[in-house]
């Protein structure tokens, strides 16, 4: 008892010190599952991301616009591993991750439920979604935990080209015809409120923020963030003639910063619990990407122990 | 539940003249494909020169509570830093 309060102690100071933890340092039972959970979520959504933007590839107006979709999907690919890498130095292994996804034990982002009906959504999503998820990330480079906040460093550097792509996209169509500045205007208002809630409930009534907090995984609350992100992208929007789809939006000169309407958390939790418009859809196609590559993975696993017995073969030889 | 194919730790040179370094890990059948799985995840807009990828299992690492013991021993050796010794004031660089 008294050594478990002495390594909490150690454990403690060091996160006061505003050093890292690595992976093979003491940690409370609850830091590691709590980081466990946030990570394999933020890996998870990572990978099922791919898919409303998939939906568009081919489909995407210019050899320009799909290379950089093409690359935007492939780094989210990327950012995926990176984050299941980092996942598995606290002692749980990849199988039992993808298990926890494609049985439905673990979440993936709310935002990525939601389907992707024109061009302007690949716009609207890399502009507010990416957004909203940088907003989230950058904080996250300096969390207590080395190899999530080293895999969060590569992210971020990564992630400002989706977000300034996807705001070009936007500011191309609001200059063009009217049928296309609809499209935009169209696809900020499906989006618009999806992304704020990417930030989590408020603060009165999340969960597992304060342990995240004290344990610096979280340095800012949901609501601050929230506010940030509403106080970064109104202008964006005002800029290229958009109008942000809440009547009550106005700007606060007390705070600096914007009151906005109320988010209807009820369609959050619906989404959360698996009633938003696309979650069949996107479980399925990650299901079955994974059930259809199972051949590739036991050829592969066949072909390097084929390879590892000649090699055995030729040396006694 | 389906068996992992063995984790590899990758490290990148990120140009000639310094050091491999360590960039995360990934999961291969094997390492000719950890190598090539490695370029795809961790270089792609120009991050290195050179890749190492090396099975984690290889790996034998030191034991955070073993640090004292281990590190300890150098920390009073002060006779080991050039600022230990003095040299007359009139000796301008040593």
């Amino acid at each position: 008892m008294t050594q478990i309060s002495s390594l909490e102690e150690r454990f403690l100071q060091i996160i006061d010190a505003d050093e890292k933890i690595e992976p093979k340092d003491w940690m409370p039972e609850e830091y590691r599952k709590t980081l466990i959970r946030q990570i394999s979520q933020h890996a998870h959504s990572e990978i099922v991301g791919m898919l409303p933007e998939g939906n568009w590839i081919t489909r995407a107006p210019s050899l320009k616009r799909k290379l950089a979709l093409l690359a935007k999907v492939q780094d989210e690919a990327g950012h995926g591993l990176y984050l299941y890498s980092a996942c598995e130095t606290l002692g749980i292994d990849r199988s039992t991750l993808l298990d926890q996804l494609h049985t439905g034990k673990a979440k993936y982002s709310s935002i990525f439920n939601y389907p992707t009906l024109t061009w302007a959504d690949m716009g609207a999503i890399g502009w507010l979604v990416d957004g909203a998820a940088i907003m989230n990330q950058v904080p996250l480079c300096r969390c207590s935990y080395g190899p999530y906040a080293r895999a969060m460093v590569r992210v971020c550097k990564e992630e400002s080209f989706h977000q300034r792509q996807g705001y070009e996209i936007m500011t191309v169509l609001c200059k063009g015809s009217a049928e296309q500045k609809a499209l935009a205007q169209d696809a900020l208002n499906r989006w618009w409120w999806p992304s704020l809630m990417m930030f989590g409930p408020n603060d009165a009534d999340s969960t597992h923020s304060e342990w995240s907090m004290r344990w610096k995984i979280k340095r800012f609350s949901n609501d601050e963030l929230r506010q940030r992100f509403v106080d970064m992208t109104v202008p964006q929007a005002e800029l290229i003639g958009l109008t942000i789809p809440d009547p009550d939006l106005k700007f606060n000169s007390d705070k600096n910063g914007y009151d906005f309407g109320p988010i209807n958390w009820d369609e959050f939790w619906e989404v959360v619990k698996g009633n938003g418009p696309c979650n069949e859809e996107r479980l399925k196609a990650r299901i079955d990407a994974h059930e259809k590559g199972q051949w590739v993975r036991e050829a592969a696993a066949a072909y390097a122990l084929k390879q590892q017995q000649k090699s055995t073969i030729s040396k006694i030889a | 539940m389906e068996n992992n194919w063995p984790l590899y730790e990758v490290f990148i040179r990120s140009k000639n003249g310094l050091s491999h370094k360590h960039v995360g890990s990934l999961h291969a059948a094997d390492a000719e494909m950890a190598l090539e799985n490695a370029r795809d995840v961790y270089t792609r807009r120009n991050e290195g020169v050179s890749i190492w990828v090396v099975k984690a299992a290889d790996i034998k690492a030191s034991d955070p509570a073993d640090g004292d013991f281990l590190f300890e021993p150098a920390s009073d050796k002060i006779y080991r830093h050039p600022t230990f010794y003095d040299v007359p004031d009139a000796v301008k660089h040593m």
